[in-house]
């Protein structure tokens, strides 16, 4: 027998790990990966691939050759994630150079520049997304039709999406896409975000694997619902159908996996209704009256940067709190 | 099913000697009886080299109100009194005694009829808790707090309810839940004395559901004392925990420390201590053995020992097929609140629950990853505390800040770090910054009261 | 022309209104401070270890200042700074300074992996004040070095750090300013702040371990025993006084002669910067060789002082 251990209590782990975690949010990503293809065909494959790799090798070069560190950080998941999750948020007609730029913004200026897993202010993927948003914003906006899927690049045929059409106020074009289109995907849009349907079955798996808790996704598609619900009693006119506005663009794909980002959300649950409900409210905002048609990445980086703030006043409610207002002392 | 409100996990049962029957632990050759059996101030030993003493005698006396007498539970000679390797790996004050026969004291009743408080009127609340605190008992669950005092509430304070705590949340351990079963009248008597001593007619037993047996049996022979309701629980950890266990049992939530039970009107009592205060009640017997699961993946014959206090537990572990080969880690107590061992030459005491032994792939803990702020530990915390703040503002030595966020009201049960996916030592951190801060208001007072 | 000029007055004019607001928000809200703690702690070392007892090197220049008005700086001291710093302080604010001995931290326990063997392993935070909590730490003694390195990441200037080879905490007295932080760190209370001594050199007794002669042998084979024999040795000056089974040195008392180290069975009592020993006289052979280190030539040397060490050397064997 070699020597005893010895350490503090517990000695036991409940063996969750943050791989578990990480892989698991992948999974739940299967279902929307396959509608992607099954849509976009082979550019969706070339745009995800691209994507996560870059993501990877991105962090691997960082951690080994900046930051020096021993420890190789890749096989924890994260940056796999963020590199799909970067991918969902990309046309798939985009060159592959962009989605490389992308890649590097996303995991140097977003994640590694704050030191790595767990310290970024701000969800890496949304934080390259955002950059290739405004920095190619001709590329990043066409969007090719689903259903090609062998054409590439420039040769796809192109089309606005449901938003960009309400942006446009092209409401008859809009009213000619039926709900259940958009709820299996079948309109324009980013890799991810056309369909809800694979979307929401994610969600469930997290939800099942407790991965995540409701609270975020249902806040903000519940504010989002209520919002445009109310506009749309006030004023019923297309662009404020609240049908439209939760199964278009990338809101239940933020909802589910961009906003509920462990390490940019806040820490409790009162805190995390609090800041799903502002990132609803944010998104109707920005995608009613705002410049752009989309809003949901802006209104989820908004919300990041509040997230230390409603850390420090959301505070979970401690043992005995209601014994002492009770005053049974 | 009842449960207590906030946080808590529930790590595998692992209930290996669960069902196997109380055996008792053969005499060893000399027993050692550390002063340091309880929390407050040390026993004083009382005897000398050479004494002569047998099964009850008294070893130490008490070292003040919060403090308890240490009885020989053999009979010998002492060879020495001396320092002494205890559980806490540190040498402290011990009496040593070879052992020669087993001879008792004459007062203490040894026979195995039970003997019903009813019967002997002439024990009033004083004299209960005299007799308590001159057997020597203290929270048997592993705190070890001398029980008398928890008897006695200070002034101004009423108790309204006694709670045994039967939970036994902590994996592996069994020793309650096999002492339940072979002894329900015995216990249930020792709640009638706990309710006669602080003056209640009010007595739950809460017990989790993971022992139905255990449940059935005691709400059948509690039909007999009206007063006793048996309480099952939904299975989760750390139930134990005395404040967990008033809040699933009555609902009542004890405020931040300095706030004790008693300030919501309970009383709560583990279910070995309720047999220990049977016996000493109204058997005469001092608190000399207890039972001790030994327990372990690899252990051949994991069981409920009743062993004599102070065998040292190599002898435990060889009465239940010897150490294992593939031994990493030796656990005083539960794996989620229990202490390391660093050696087995240490005497069984009277907190000592269990002794689990684990291989090495288990014992080992994995490399932490970075804090990925997943909230998972907020969410486990039973206490309502944020076990990830507490543990950063620990380890960056920013004691007001700890001390803000209320970390003197952590209980220590590592829930956080069960739960945590980056394998982060949560509790090590928080465990440094609570000893910190509790020292740093202990001086303030002083100071205050300096002025 | 007219948009140029008019951008020219509109900036210039929010130029004019934001310096004026400024001008009139810093007479305003001005701060008056005496001068001379910005002077003072102008020549402070500006390193915040906090080892005068004051929150960082404003709060000790504060102090400074607050005591000259009071007629003498008194105890207050800049260890980091040294004397040289503290006569500064007592120029600008026209005092004489009181020269104070030079200190240094020393850390007591010479139980090095070889001498200490590890029994347990410990599986932890790497931090001495957890480990400590865990009991004993990796070895069988109580009281020594832990080598988690709580005192190195106190250490404001890197004076000290973790011998790998040994595991023991060693101090660069080069760096060292015996600021106290390393020694307030030290759950087990290991880093003592002494008299750096005359030319550095002094007699440390370099072990903390209180328990009984017999557990602590066991435990490290350098520990203190509390054996006695240097307390006899140094009975003229009585300057070992041995409490609880361990001796300690006063720094005040030692005359540096060197005989406790040679009257230590256990090696535990070391000598700092003492010159290397000259071999006996009837050795010549042995003096072209420099001795590299006191305790490997401790046994057949001898110093100038010979005849007493010698004698008890031999009381010591007698024993």
């Amino acid at each position: 027998m070699s020597k005893l251990i010895i350490s503090l209590s517990p000695h036991v782990h409940g063996g969750d790990s943050v791989q578990k975690n990480m892989y698991g949010v992948c999974i739940a990503l299967v279902p929307a990966l396959l509608a992607s293809l099954f849509f976009f065909g082979l550019g969706a494959a070339i745009v995800l691939a691209t994507s996560v790799l870059a993501c990877v090798l991105f962090e691997w070069l960082i951690a080994k050759f900046l930051l020096k560190r021993s420890r190789c950080t890749i096989c924890d998941g994260s940056a796999v994630l963020t590199g799909l999750l970067l991918g969902f948020n990309l046309p798939s007609n985009l060159p592959v150079w962009i989605i490389i730029i992308g890649a590097l913004v996303a995991i140097g200026v977003g994640k590694m520049t704050f030191g790595g897993l767990g310290c970024n202010p701000f969800n890496p993927a949304l934080v390259g997304r955002v950059f290739l948003l405004i920095s190619f914003p001709v590329q990043m906006t066409t969007w090719p039709e689903p259903g090609q899927l062998t054409a590439l690049g420039t040769d796809a045929v192109t089309g606005a999406t449901p938003l960009g059409l309400i942006a446009e106020g092209k409401f008859d074009e809009l009213a000619q896409l039926s709900p259940s289109d958009m709820l299996f995907g079948n309109v324009g849009g980013s890799l991810g975000e056309v369909s809800a349907l694979c979307l929401l079955l994610g969600l469930l798996f997290m939800l099942w694997k407790k991965i995540i808790t409701w609270h975020i996704p249902v806040s903000i598609l519940g504010t989002v619902a209520v919002f445009t619900g109310i506009l749309y009693l006030v004023n019923p006119t297309e662009d404020y159908n609240p049908l439209t506005h939760l199964l278009c663009g990338g809101l239940i794909l933020g909802a589910c996996y961009m906003a509920t980002d462990y390490v940019t959300s806040p820490m409790t649950h009162k805190g995390q209704l609090i800041y799903g409900v502002c990132i609803g409210f944010l998104t109707v905002v920005i995608r009613l009256w705002g410049a752009y048609p989309e809003g949901m990445s802006f209104a989820i980086l908004i919300m990041n940067a509040f997230t230390p703030l409603i850390n420090n006043y959301c505070k979970p409610k401690r043992f005995g709190e209601v014994a002492k207002k009770g005053g049974s002392k | 099913m009842k449960t207590f409100r906030i946080g808590g996990v529930h790590p595998a049962e692992n209930k290996l000697s669960a069902g196997s029957p109380i055996r008792e632990a053969a005499l060893p050759k000399q027993a050692v009886f550390s002063m340091f059996q309880h929390i407050g101030a040390p026993a004083k030993p009382v005897v000398k080299k050479g004494d002569e003493v047998k099964v009850g005698t008294m070893l130490g006396e008490a070292g003040g109100f919060v403090s308890a007498p240490i009885f020989s539970s053999v009979s010998g000679k002492v060879s020495k009194v001396d320092v002494a390797l205890d559980a806490s790996g540190t040498r402290r004050m011990a009496v040593y005694v070879d052992v020669e026969g087993d001879e008792w004291e004459e007062s203490i009743d040894r026979s195995t009829d039970l003997v019903k408080l009813s019967d002997h009127p002439e024990l009033d609340s004083k004299a209960i808790v005299e007799k308590v605190k001159n057997a020597g008992i203290v929270g048997l669950g592993g705190a070890t707090f001398p029980c008398h005092v928890k008897l006695c509430p200070p002034p101004g304070q009423k108790a309204e309810c006694v709670i045994i705590n039967a939970v036994e949340c902590e994996p592996y351990l069994t020793a309650d839940h096999s002492l339940m079963l072979e002894h329900a009248e015995e216990i249930l008597e020792g709640v009638e004395c706990i309710m006669k001593a602080v003056s209640v007619t009010r007595g739950y037993v809460g017990i989790e559901n993971n022992k139905p047996d255990a449940i059935a049996l005691l709400t059948e022979k509690a039909q007999s004392h009206p007063n006793i309701e048996i309480v099952p629980l939904k299975v989760k950890y750390p139930q134990g925990g005395e404040k967990q266990l008033i809040d699933a049992v009555i609902g009542r939530q004890v405020p931040a420390p300095p706030a004790i039970p008693i300030n919501v009107g309970a009383v709560v009592q583990n279910v070995g201590t309720a047999y220990a205060i049977y016996q000493a009640v109204l058997k005469n017997r001092p608190l000399v053995d207890r039972v001790i699961t030994v327990t372990g993946k690899s252990v051949k014959n994991p069981s409920n020992l009743l062993a004599r206090l102070g065998t040292p537990f190599q002898q435990l572990i060889d009465e239940c097929g010897g150490l294992p080969e593939d031994t990493g880690k030796i656990i005083g107590g539960g794996p989620m609140m229990g202490k390391a061992l660093v050696s087995l030459e240490v005497p069984m005491t009277k907190g000592s629950s269990g002794l689990l032994i684990m291989n090495e792939k288990e014992a080992r803990r994995s490399e932490p990853d970075p804090c990925i702020r997943c909230a998972k530990c907020v969410s486990a915390c039973p206490m309502g505390l944020e076990p990830y703040l507490l543990a950063t503002t620990s380890a960056q030595h920013d004691w007001e800040t700890a001390e803000r966020e209320d970390i003197v009201s952590c209980i220590e049960c590592g829930s956080c770090q069960f739960t945590c996916p980056s394998h982060r030592p949560l509790l090590d951190n928080i465990r440094l910054g609570k000893g910190t801060v509790m020292g740093i208001i202990r001086s303030r007072a002083a100071a205050a009261q300096k002025k | 022309m007219n948009v140029i000029l008019i951008a020219v007055i509109v900036l210039g004019g929010i130029g004019l209104i934001a310096a004026v607001i400024l001008f009139l928000a810093s007479k305003k809200f001005a701060v008056h401070e005496d001068p001379r703690i910005a002077q003072v702690a102008e020549v402070l070392p500006q390193a915040n270890c906090g080892g005068c007892g004051y929150p960082g090197c404003s709060g000790f220049a504060a102090a400074c200042v607050k005591a000259a008005d009071g007629g003498s700086l008194g105890e207050l001291n800049c260890a980091p700074g040294g004397n040289a710093v503290m006569e500064q302080v007592a120029g600008i604010l026209g005092l004489q300074a009181s020269a104070s001995a030079p200190k240094v931290a020393v850390v007591r326990c010479n139980g090095s992996c070889e001498a200490r063997p590890r029994v347990v392993e410990y599986d932890g935070t790497r931090s001495c004040r957890i480990q400590q909590m865990t009991g004993n730490g990796e070895t069988a003694c109580g009281y020594g070095c832990l080598g988690g390195g709580d005192c190195v990441e106190a250490c404001k200037f890197g004076a000290i750090s973790i011998n790998p080879a040994t595991g023991l905490a060693e101090v660069d007295e080069a760096k060292c300013t015996a600021c106290g932080a390393c020694a307030k760190a030290c759950p087990r209370g290991i880093i003592e702040i002494r008299p750096a001594g005359p030319k550095g050199r002094r007699m440390v007794v370099l072990c903390n371990n209180k328990d009984k002669g017999a557990i602590a042998n066991k435990a490290c084979k350098s520990a203190c025993i509390g054996c006695g024999k240097c307390v006899k040795t140094c009975e003229k000056f009585e300057a070992i006084t041995l409490e609880n089974n361990l001796a300690w040195i006063d720094p005040d008392k030692c005359k540096m002669c060197r005989k406790c180290e040679e009257a230590c069975p256990k090696g535990a009592i070391v000598g700092f910067n003492f010159p290397p020993r000259k071999p006996r006289a009837e050795a010549p052979a042995d003096a072209a060789q420099p001795a590299k280190s006191v305790e490997n030539v401790k046994a057949n040397t001898n110093n100038a002082a010979a005849t007493p060490a010698k004698e008890a050397q031999e009381e010591a064997t007698k024993q």
